[in-house]
Protein backbone atom coordinates (compact mmCIF):
# COMPACT_ATOMS: atom_id res chain seq x y z
CA UNK A 1 0.00 0.00 0.00
CA UNK A 2 1.57 3.20 -0.87
CA UNK A 3 -0.94 5.99 -0.06
CA UNK A 4 -3.79 5.36 2.67
CA UNK A 5 -6.06 7.24 0.14
CA UNK A 6 -6.40 6.16 -3.62
CA UNK A 7 -9.70 7.38 -5.45
CA UNK A 8 -9.80 3.45 -7.02
CA UNK A 9 -11.13 3.06 -3.33
CA UNK A 10 -14.16 5.03 -2.98
CA UNK A 11 -15.86 2.74 -6.14
CA UNK A 12 -15.02 -0.02 -3.68
CA UNK A 13 -16.88 1.42 -0.92
CA UNK A 14 -19.88 -1.42 -1.22
CA UNK A 15 -17.08 -4.32 -0.72
CA UNK A 16 -17.33 -2.82 3.09
CA UNK A 17 -20.75 -5.17 2.70
CA UNK A 18 -19.31 -8.29 2.16
CA UNK A 19 -18.38 -8.55 5.79
CA UNK A 20 -21.56 -7.24 7.36
CA UNK A 21 -24.22 -7.50 4.37
CA UNK A 22 -27.32 -6.86 6.79
CA UNK A 23 -25.71 -3.11 8.39
CA UNK A 24 -24.62 -2.35 4.87
CA UNK A 25 -28.31 -3.16 3.52
CA UNK A 26 -30.10 -0.65 5.98
CA UNK A 27 -27.09 1.72 5.71
CA UNK A 28 -27.78 1.89 2.10
CA UNK A 29 -31.14 2.60 2.46
CA UNK A 30 -31.25 4.98 4.59
CA UNK A 31 -28.08 6.96 3.20
CA UNK A 32 -30.18 6.83 0.18
CA UNK A 33 -33.17 7.89 1.54
CA UNK A 34 -31.34 10.94 3.08
CA UNK A 35 -30.34 12.95 -0.14
CA UNK A 36 -33.41 12.23 -1.52
CA UNK A 37 -35.42 15.45 -2.26
CA UNK A 38 -37.80 16.57 0.83
CA UNK A 39 -37.98 19.75 2.43
CA UNK A 40 -34.54 20.63 1.59
CA UNK A 41 -33.68 20.13 -2.29
CA UNK A 42 -31.10 17.19 -3.66
CA UNK A 43 -28.72 20.24 -4.52
CA UNK A 44 -29.05 21.84 -0.74
CA UNK A 45 -28.13 18.67 0.69
CA UNK A 46 -25.50 17.64 -1.70
CA UNK A 47 -23.60 21.39 -0.81
CA UNK A 48 -24.14 20.88 3.05
CA UNK A 49 -22.22 17.32 2.22
CA UNK A 50 -19.50 19.08 0.64
CA UNK A 51 -19.26 21.39 3.40
CA UNK A 52 -19.42 18.56 5.85
CA UNK A 53 -16.95 16.94 3.95
CA UNK A 54 -15.07 19.42 4.39
CA UNK A 55 -15.11 19.41 8.16
CA UNK A 56 -14.67 16.09 8.65
CA UNK A 57 -11.74 16.17 5.86
CA UNK A 58 -12.66 13.16 4.15
CA UNK A 59 -11.23 12.82 0.51
CA UNK A 60 -13.31 10.29 -0.93
CA UNK A 61 -17.07 12.68 0.37
CA UNK A 62 -14.92 15.83 -1.43
CA UNK A 63 -14.53 13.82 -4.87
CA UNK A 64 -18.42 12.39 -4.54
CA UNK A 65 -19.63 15.81 -3.58
CA UNK A 66 -17.86 18.16 -5.56
CA UNK A 67 -18.69 16.49 -8.41
CA UNK A 68 -22.69 15.67 -6.79
CA UNK A 69 -22.86 19.23 -6.32
CA UNK A 70 -21.99 20.12 -10.01
CA UNK A 71 -24.38 17.65 -11.32
CA UNK A 72 -26.89 19.13 -9.07
CA UNK A 73 -26.50 22.62 -10.44
CA UNK A 74 -24.05 24.46 -8.27
CA UNK A 75 -21.39 26.37 -9.60
CA UNK A 76 -17.80 26.86 -8.04
CA UNK A 77 -18.39 30.15 -6.29
CA UNK A 78 -21.40 28.48 -4.30
CA UNK A 79 -19.35 25.50 -3.48
CA UNK A 80 -16.66 27.43 -2.19
CA UNK A 81 -19.11 29.91 -0.04
CA UNK A 82 -20.12 26.01 1.25
CA UNK A 83 -16.68 25.35 2.38
CA UNK A 84 -16.01 28.60 3.67
CA UNK A 85 -19.25 27.59 6.30
CA UNK A 86 -17.10 25.09 7.51
CA UNK A 87 -14.05 26.32 8.20
CA UNK A 88 -16.03 28.74 9.73
CA UNK A 89 -17.37 26.82 11.84
CA UNK A 90 -14.58 24.81 12.41
CA UNK A 91 -12.53 28.14 13.16
CA UNK A 92 -15.19 29.24 15.60
CA UNK A 93 -15.27 26.15 17.33
CA UNK A 94 -11.88 25.96 18.25
CA UNK A 95 -12.18 29.94 18.92
CA UNK A 96 -14.87 29.66 21.30
CA UNK A 97 -13.38 27.19 23.40
CA UNK A 98 -11.21 30.18 24.57
CA UNK A 99 -14.10 30.96 27.02
CA UNK A 100 -12.78 27.72 28.59
CA UNK A 101 -9.20 28.96 28.69
CA UNK A 102 -10.63 32.19 30.17
CA UNK A 103 -12.44 30.07 32.91
CA UNK A 104 -9.43 28.21 34.04
CA UNK A 105 -7.46 31.59 33.71
CA UNK A 106 -9.70 33.83 36.27
CA UNK A 107 -10.07 30.31 38.69
CA UNK A 108 -6.34 30.54 38.86
CA UNK A 109 -6.52 34.26 39.18
CA UNK A 110 -4.51 34.65 36.13
CA UNK A 111 -6.90 37.23 35.01
CA UNK B 1 -1.30 -7.40 -26.74
CA UNK B 2 -5.23 -8.07 -25.82
CA UNK B 3 -7.97 -6.22 -27.44
CA UNK B 4 -8.50 -4.55 -24.71
CA UNK B 5 -5.25 -2.79 -25.21
CA UNK B 6 -5.87 -2.55 -28.59
CA UNK B 7 -9.37 -0.60 -28.26
CA UNK B 8 -9.59 0.92 -24.75
CA UNK B 9 -13.28 1.06 -25.13
CA UNK B 10 -13.69 -2.59 -25.15
CA UNK B 11 -13.71 -2.75 -21.78
CA UNK B 12 -16.86 -1.01 -20.81
CA UNK B 13 -20.16 -2.47 -21.63
CA UNK B 14 -21.83 -2.64 -24.87
CA UNK B 15 -24.47 -0.42 -25.66
CA UNK B 16 -26.24 -2.73 -27.44
CA UNK B 17 -26.21 -5.21 -24.25
CA UNK B 18 -27.59 -2.57 -22.56
CA UNK B 19 -30.89 -2.26 -24.71
CA UNK B 20 -31.09 -6.11 -25.17
CA UNK B 21 -31.35 -6.01 -20.87
CA UNK B 22 -34.26 -3.44 -21.76
CA UNK B 23 -35.87 -5.32 -24.35
CA UNK B 24 -35.16 -2.03 -26.65
CA UNK B 25 -32.83 -4.31 -29.20
CA UNK B 26 -32.83 -3.50 -32.10
CA UNK B 27 -33.69 0.07 -31.66
CA UNK B 28 -35.58 1.24 -34.64
CA UNK B 29 -36.82 4.62 -35.88
CA UNK B 30 -40.40 5.16 -35.40
CA UNK B 31 -40.48 8.07 -37.90
CA UNK B 32 -38.97 11.38 -39.06
CA UNK B 33 -40.50 14.08 -37.64
CA UNK B 34 -37.10 16.06 -37.31
CA UNK B 35 -35.50 16.37 -40.76
CA UNK B 36 -31.85 17.89 -38.80
CA UNK B 37 -29.10 19.35 -41.28
CA UNK B 38 -25.80 20.26 -40.58
CA UNK B 39 -24.60 23.15 -42.60
CA UNK B 40 -21.01 22.37 -42.60
CA UNK B 41 -18.23 23.14 -39.84
CA UNK B 42 -17.32 26.64 -40.47
CA UNK B 43 -17.87 28.57 -37.26
CA UNK B 44 -16.63 32.07 -36.28
CA UNK B 45 -16.33 30.63 -32.73
CA UNK B 46 -13.75 27.76 -31.28
CA UNK B 47 -15.61 26.15 -28.52
CA UNK B 48 -13.48 24.37 -25.98
CA UNK B 49 -16.50 20.93 -26.26
CA UNK B 50 -17.65 21.13 -29.60
CA UNK B 51 -18.56 17.45 -30.82
CA UNK B 52 -18.06 18.45 -34.94
CA UNK B 53 -14.86 20.50 -34.16
CA UNK B 54 -16.12 23.38 -35.90
CA UNK B 55 -14.06 26.62 -36.43
CA UNK B 56 -12.96 29.28 -38.63
CA UNK B 57 -10.99 27.47 -40.48
CA UNK B 58 -13.10 24.32 -41.73
CA UNK B 59 -14.24 24.54 -44.83
CA UNK B 60 -16.79 21.63 -44.91
CA UNK B 61 -20.26 23.18 -45.92
CA UNK B 62 -23.41 22.25 -47.27
CA UNK B 63 -23.82 22.85 -51.06
CA UNK B 64 -26.90 24.24 -52.55
CA UNK B 65 -27.48 21.08 -54.64
CA UNK B 66 -27.77 19.34 -50.84
CA UNK B 67 -30.30 21.95 -49.73
CA UNK B 68 -32.02 21.30 -52.63
CA UNK B 69 -32.50 17.84 -52.18
CA UNK B 70 -33.53 18.45 -48.67
CA UNK B 71 -36.22 20.55 -49.94
CA UNK B 72 -37.73 17.82 -52.28
CA UNK B 73 -37.64 15.71 -49.65
CA UNK B 74 -39.54 18.00 -47.67
CA UNK B 75 -41.88 18.65 -50.24
CA UNK B 76 -42.60 15.19 -50.90
CA UNK B 77 -43.23 14.54 -47.03
CA UNK B 78 -45.11 15.79 -44.21
CA UNK B 79 -42.15 16.13 -42.37
CA UNK B 80 -42.56 18.76 -39.45
CA UNK B 81 -39.64 19.81 -38.48
CA UNK B 82 -36.35 20.97 -39.88
CA UNK B 83 -33.45 21.70 -37.34
CA UNK B 84 -30.96 23.67 -38.91
CA UNK B 85 -27.29 22.94 -36.77
CA UNK B 86 -23.13 23.62 -38.06
CA UNK B 87 -20.81 25.16 -36.81
CA UNK B 88 -22.44 28.36 -37.54
CA UNK B 89 -24.78 27.76 -40.17
CA UNK B 90 -25.52 31.47 -40.80
CA UNK B 91 -21.93 31.63 -42.53
CA UNK B 92 -22.94 29.00 -45.25
CA UNK B 93 -23.83 31.40 -48.17
CA UNK B 94 -27.12 29.52 -49.01
CA UNK B 95 -28.35 29.73 -45.71
CA UNK B 96 -30.85 32.45 -45.64
CA UNK B 97 -32.49 31.00 -49.19
CA UNK B 98 -33.16 27.96 -48.00
CA UNK B 99 -34.05 29.38 -44.75
CA UNK B 100 -37.13 30.99 -46.87
CA UNK B 101 -37.65 27.85 -48.80
CA UNK B 102 -38.45 26.17 -46.00
CA UNK B 103 -40.40 28.68 -44.41
CA UNK B 104 -42.65 28.50 -47.25
CA UNK B 105 -43.58 25.09 -46.81
CA UNK B 106 -45.05 25.74 -43.32
CA UNK B 107 -42.48 23.74 -41.66
CA UNK B 108 -41.31 24.75 -38.41
CA UNK B 109 -37.67 25.98 -38.87
CA UNK B 110 -35.07 25.78 -35.60
CA UNK B 111 -31.88 26.74 -36.04
CA UNK B 112 -29.30 26.30 -33.26
CA UNK B 113 -27.55 29.98 -32.91
CA UNK B 114 -24.16 30.60 -31.16
CA UNK B 115 -25.52 33.95 -30.50
CA UNK B 116 -22.04 35.88 -31.30
CA UNK B 117 -22.91 35.40 -35.20
CA UNK B 118 -25.63 37.74 -35.22
CA UNK B 119 -23.29 40.44 -34.13
CA UNK B 120 -20.89 40.26 -36.75
CA UNK B 121 -21.38 42.89 -39.66
CA UNK B 122 -21.94 40.58 -42.66
CA UNK B 123 -25.03 38.53 -40.50
CA UNK B 124 -26.07 41.40 -37.84
CA UNK B 125 -29.31 41.39 -40.18
CA UNK B 126 -30.17 37.65 -39.10
CA UNK B 127 -31.72 38.45 -36.16
CA UNK B 128 -34.47 40.54 -37.50
CA UNK B 129 -34.91 37.99 -40.52
CA UNK B 130 -35.26 34.92 -38.13
CA UNK B 131 -38.04 37.20 -36.82
CA UNK B 132 -39.40 37.47 -39.83
CA UNK B 133 -39.37 33.98 -40.61
CA UNK B 134 -40.52 32.78 -37.33
CA UNK B 135 -37.84 31.33 -36.85
CA UNK B 136 -36.95 28.97 -33.37
CA UNK B 137 -33.87 30.37 -32.26
CA UNK B 138 -31.78 27.87 -30.06
CA UNK B 139 -29.31 29.49 -28.68
CA UNK B 140 -26.07 28.36 -26.84
CA UNK B 141 -25.17 29.64 -23.49
CA UNK B 142 -23.82 26.90 -21.25
CA UNK B 143 -24.56 29.02 -18.14
CA UNK B 144 -25.55 32.53 -16.79
CA UNK B 145 -21.84 33.48 -15.38
CA UNK B 146 -18.88 34.80 -17.45
CA UNK B 147 -16.62 32.50 -16.12
CA UNK B 148 -18.20 29.09 -17.37
CA UNK B 149 -19.02 30.41 -20.64
CA UNK B 150 -15.66 32.08 -21.94
CA UNK B 151 -14.16 28.93 -20.24
CA UNK B 152 -15.65 26.64 -22.74
CA UNK B 153 -16.91 29.32 -25.33
CA UNK B 154 -13.68 31.73 -25.95
CA UNK B 155 -12.99 34.87 -23.95
CA UNK B 156 -15.32 37.41 -24.58
CA UNK B 157 -18.19 35.37 -25.86
CA UNK B 158 -20.35 35.72 -22.68
CA UNK B 159 -20.59 39.60 -23.03
CA UNK B 160 -21.27 39.25 -27.02
CA UNK B 161 -24.20 36.07 -26.12
CA UNK B 162 -25.52 38.87 -23.71
CA UNK B 163 -25.50 41.33 -26.62
CA UNK B 164 -27.19 39.32 -28.78
CA UNK B 165 -30.24 38.07 -26.49
CA UNK B 166 -30.51 42.00 -26.05
CA UNK B 167 -30.79 42.00 -29.33
CA UNK B 168 -33.58 39.06 -30.15
CA UNK B 169 -35.50 39.94 -27.11
CA UNK B 170 -35.70 43.51 -28.36
CA UNK B 171 -37.23 42.01 -31.39
CA UNK B 172 -39.51 39.88 -29.51
CA UNK B 173 -37.94 36.75 -28.67
CA UNK B 174 -38.48 35.18 -25.52
CA UNK B 175 -41.60 36.79 -25.02
CA UNK B 176 -44.49 34.57 -23.86
CA UNK B 177 -46.96 37.33 -25.60
CA UNK B 178 -45.40 36.57 -29.02
CA UNK B 179 -44.85 33.28 -30.97
CA UNK B 180 -40.69 34.26 -31.33
CA UNK B 181 -39.33 30.92 -29.43
CA UNK B 182 -36.15 31.70 -27.91
CA UNK B 183 -34.83 28.33 -26.15
CA UNK B 184 -30.70 28.33 -24.69
CA UNK B 185 -28.77 25.29 -24.14
CA UNK B 186 -27.01 24.47 -21.06
CA UNK B 187 -24.04 21.91 -21.07
CA UNK B 188 -21.80 21.14 -18.35
CA UNK B 189 -18.41 22.94 -18.00
CA UNK B 190 -16.77 20.32 -17.98
CA UNK B 191 -16.68 16.23 -17.09
CA UNK B 192 -19.77 15.45 -15.23
CA UNK B 193 -23.41 15.06 -16.28
CA UNK B 194 -26.17 17.86 -16.59
CA UNK B 195 -28.34 18.81 -13.38
CA UNK B 196 -32.27 18.65 -13.13
CA UNK B 197 -33.26 20.46 -16.34
CA UNK B 198 -36.09 22.12 -14.34
CA UNK B 199 -34.23 23.90 -11.62
CA UNK B 200 -31.10 25.02 -13.59
CA UNK B 201 -33.99 26.47 -16.34
CA UNK B 202 -35.45 28.55 -13.09
CA UNK B 203 -31.82 29.40 -12.11
CA UNK B 204 -31.42 30.34 -15.66
CA UNK B 205 -34.18 32.58 -15.49
CA UNK B 206 -34.12 34.25 -12.43
CA UNK B 207 -30.59 35.12 -13.17
CA UNK B 208 -30.78 36.58 -16.57
CA UNK B 209 -33.56 38.62 -15.73
CA UNK B 210 -31.69 40.32 -12.46
CA UNK B 211 -28.30 40.43 -14.05
CA UNK B 212 -29.58 41.64 -17.39
CA UNK B 213 -33.09 41.92 -17.74
CA UNK B 214 -32.76 39.01 -20.32
CA UNK B 215 -35.73 36.34 -20.83
CA UNK B 216 -36.13 33.27 -23.00
CA UNK B 217 -38.82 30.41 -22.97
CA UNK B 218 -37.10 26.67 -22.31
CA UNK B 219 -33.79 26.10 -21.10
CA UNK B 220 -32.55 22.55 -22.45
CA UNK B 221 -29.40 20.63 -21.01
CA UNK B 222 -27.78 18.60 -23.33
CA UNK B 223 -24.89 15.72 -21.70
CA UNK B 224 -21.56 16.33 -23.10
CA UNK B 225 -20.91 13.41 -25.98
CA UNK B 226 -17.64 11.54 -25.02
CA UNK B 227 -16.54 12.09 -28.97
CA UNK B 228 -14.74 15.36 -31.03
CA UNK B 229 -13.04 17.93 -28.71
CA UNK B 230 -14.92 16.82 -25.47
CA UNK B 231 -13.19 13.54 -25.91
CA UNK B 232 -9.54 14.55 -26.43
CA UNK B 233 -10.06 16.97 -23.04
CA UNK B 234 -11.91 13.83 -21.19
CA UNK B 235 -8.50 12.01 -22.38
CA UNK B 236 -6.15 15.19 -21.46
CA UNK B 237 -7.42 15.43 -18.15
CA UNK B 238 -7.65 11.28 -17.32
CA UNK B 239 -11.11 11.43 -17.37
CA UNK B 240 -12.04 9.43 -20.22
CA UNK B 241 -12.97 6.31 -18.03
CA UNK B 242 -14.59 7.53 -15.20
CA UNK B 243 -16.88 9.40 -17.54
CA UNK B 244 -17.81 6.82 -19.81
CA UNK B 245 -18.31 4.74 -16.33
CA UNK B 246 -20.61 7.50 -14.76
CA UNK B 247 -22.51 7.37 -18.54
CA UNK B 248 -22.78 3.69 -18.42
CA UNK B 249 -23.82 3.85 -14.08
CA UNK B 250 -27.10 6.22 -15.26
CA UNK B 251 -28.27 4.42 -18.20
CA UNK B 252 -32.18 4.52 -18.38
CA UNK B 253 -33.67 2.22 -20.17
CA UNK B 254 -36.93 5.09 -20.12
CA UNK B 255 -34.31 7.39 -21.38
CA UNK B 256 -33.26 5.01 -24.37
CA UNK B 257 -36.72 4.41 -25.47
CA UNK B 258 -37.20 7.85 -26.15
CA UNK B 259 -33.84 9.04 -27.56
CA UNK B 260 -34.00 11.34 -30.76
CA UNK B 261 -32.38 9.33 -32.88
CA UNK B 262 -35.78 7.51 -33.09
CA UNK B 263 -37.61 10.24 -34.89
CA UNK B 264 -34.57 12.08 -36.63
CA UNK B 265 -32.71 11.93 -39.46
CA UNK B 266 -29.45 13.69 -39.71
CA UNK B 267 -28.08 14.94 -43.09
CA UNK B 268 -24.37 15.56 -43.33
CA UNK B 269 -22.83 18.81 -44.83
CA UNK B 270 -21.70 16.39 -47.79
CA UNK B 271 -25.39 14.65 -48.11
CA UNK B 272 -24.46 11.49 -46.05
CA UNK B 273 -27.49 10.01 -44.18
CA UNK B 274 -26.82 9.97 -40.02
CA UNK B 275 -29.23 8.50 -37.25
CA UNK B 276 -27.72 11.58 -35.07
CA UNK B 277 -25.99 14.28 -35.24
CA UNK B 278 -23.43 12.59 -33.14
CA UNK B 279 -22.84 9.82 -35.67
CA UNK B 280 -22.24 12.20 -38.16
CA UNK B 281 -18.67 13.24 -36.55
CA UNK B 282 -17.92 9.43 -35.99
CA UNK B 283 -18.70 8.68 -39.71
CA UNK B 284 -21.62 5.83 -38.55
CA UNK B 285 -23.89 6.41 -41.74
CA UNK B 286 -27.22 5.08 -41.64
CA UNK B 287 -27.21 1.71 -42.15
CA UNK B 288 -28.62 -2.31 -41.51
CA UNK B 289 -29.99 -1.74 -45.41
CA UNK B 290 -31.37 1.83 -45.05
CA UNK B 291 -29.93 4.39 -47.52
CA UNK B 292 -26.83 6.05 -46.14
CA UNK B 293 -27.09 9.35 -48.37
CA UNK B 294 -29.67 11.91 -49.54
CA UNK B 295 -29.34 10.69 -53.14
CA UNK B 296 -30.71 7.06 -52.46
CA UNK B 297 -33.48 8.79 -49.76
CA UNK B 298 -36.22 6.33 -49.20
CA UNK B 299 -38.90 7.52 -46.88
CA UNK B 300 -40.39 4.39 -46.07
CA UNK B 301 -37.16 2.63 -45.51
CA UNK B 302 -35.89 5.39 -43.65
CA UNK B 303 -39.05 5.81 -41.59
CA UNK B 304 -38.48 2.65 -39.75
CA UNK B 305 -34.72 1.70 -39.94
CA UNK B 306 -32.66 -0.08 -37.50
CA UNK B 307 -30.42 2.99 -35.76
CA UNK B 308 -26.62 2.18 -35.66
CA UNK B 309 -24.96 2.40 -32.04
CA UNK B 310 -21.97 2.79 -30.09
CA UNK B 311 -20.37 3.88 -26.96
CA UNK B 312 -21.04 7.18 -27.43
CA UNK B 313 -24.96 6.72 -26.79
CA UNK B 314 -24.80 6.15 -22.99
CA UNK B 315 -24.38 10.24 -23.57
CA UNK B 316 -27.96 10.15 -24.51
CA UNK B 317 -29.10 7.28 -22.22
CA UNK B 318 -27.93 9.08 -18.71
CA UNK B 319 -30.35 9.96 -16.07
CA UNK B 320 -32.88 11.66 -17.75
CA UNK B 321 -31.66 11.49 -20.86
CA UNK B 322 -29.93 13.99 -23.46
CA UNK B 323 -31.10 15.28 -27.09
CA UNK B 324 -31.00 18.44 -28.95
CA UNK B 325 -33.98 19.40 -27.23
CA UNK B 326 -32.96 18.57 -23.44
CA UNK B 327 -34.16 16.01 -21.57
CA UNK B 328 -35.87 12.67 -22.49
CA UNK B 329 -37.87 12.15 -19.45
CA UNK B 330 -39.69 13.94 -17.04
Amino acid sequence: METYYSPDDLVKFAEIGEDAPELWKKFSAWYGEVFQQGALSEREKALIALAVAHAVQCPYCIDAYTQASLEKGSNPEQMMEAVHVAAAIRGGASLVHGVQMRNVEKKLGAI
Amino acid sequence: MNKATENPDCQFNNFDDALKESNLFPLTSTGIEVLQINFGYLCNQTCKHCHVQAGPHRTEIISKETLESCLEILRASEIPTVDITGGAPEMNPHFEWFLKETAALQRQVMVRCNLTILLESKFEHLAQFYADQRVQVIASLPYYSKRFVDTQRGKGVFDRSIQALKKLNTLGFGDETTELLLNLVYNPAGAFLPPSQAGIEADFKRELWQRHGIRFNHLFTITNMPIGRFRDFLVKTGNYESYIQRLIAAYNPQAAAGVMCRYTLSVGWDGSLYDCDFNQILELNCNHGAPDHINEFDFEELRSRQIVTGLHCYGCTAGAGSSCGGTVVE
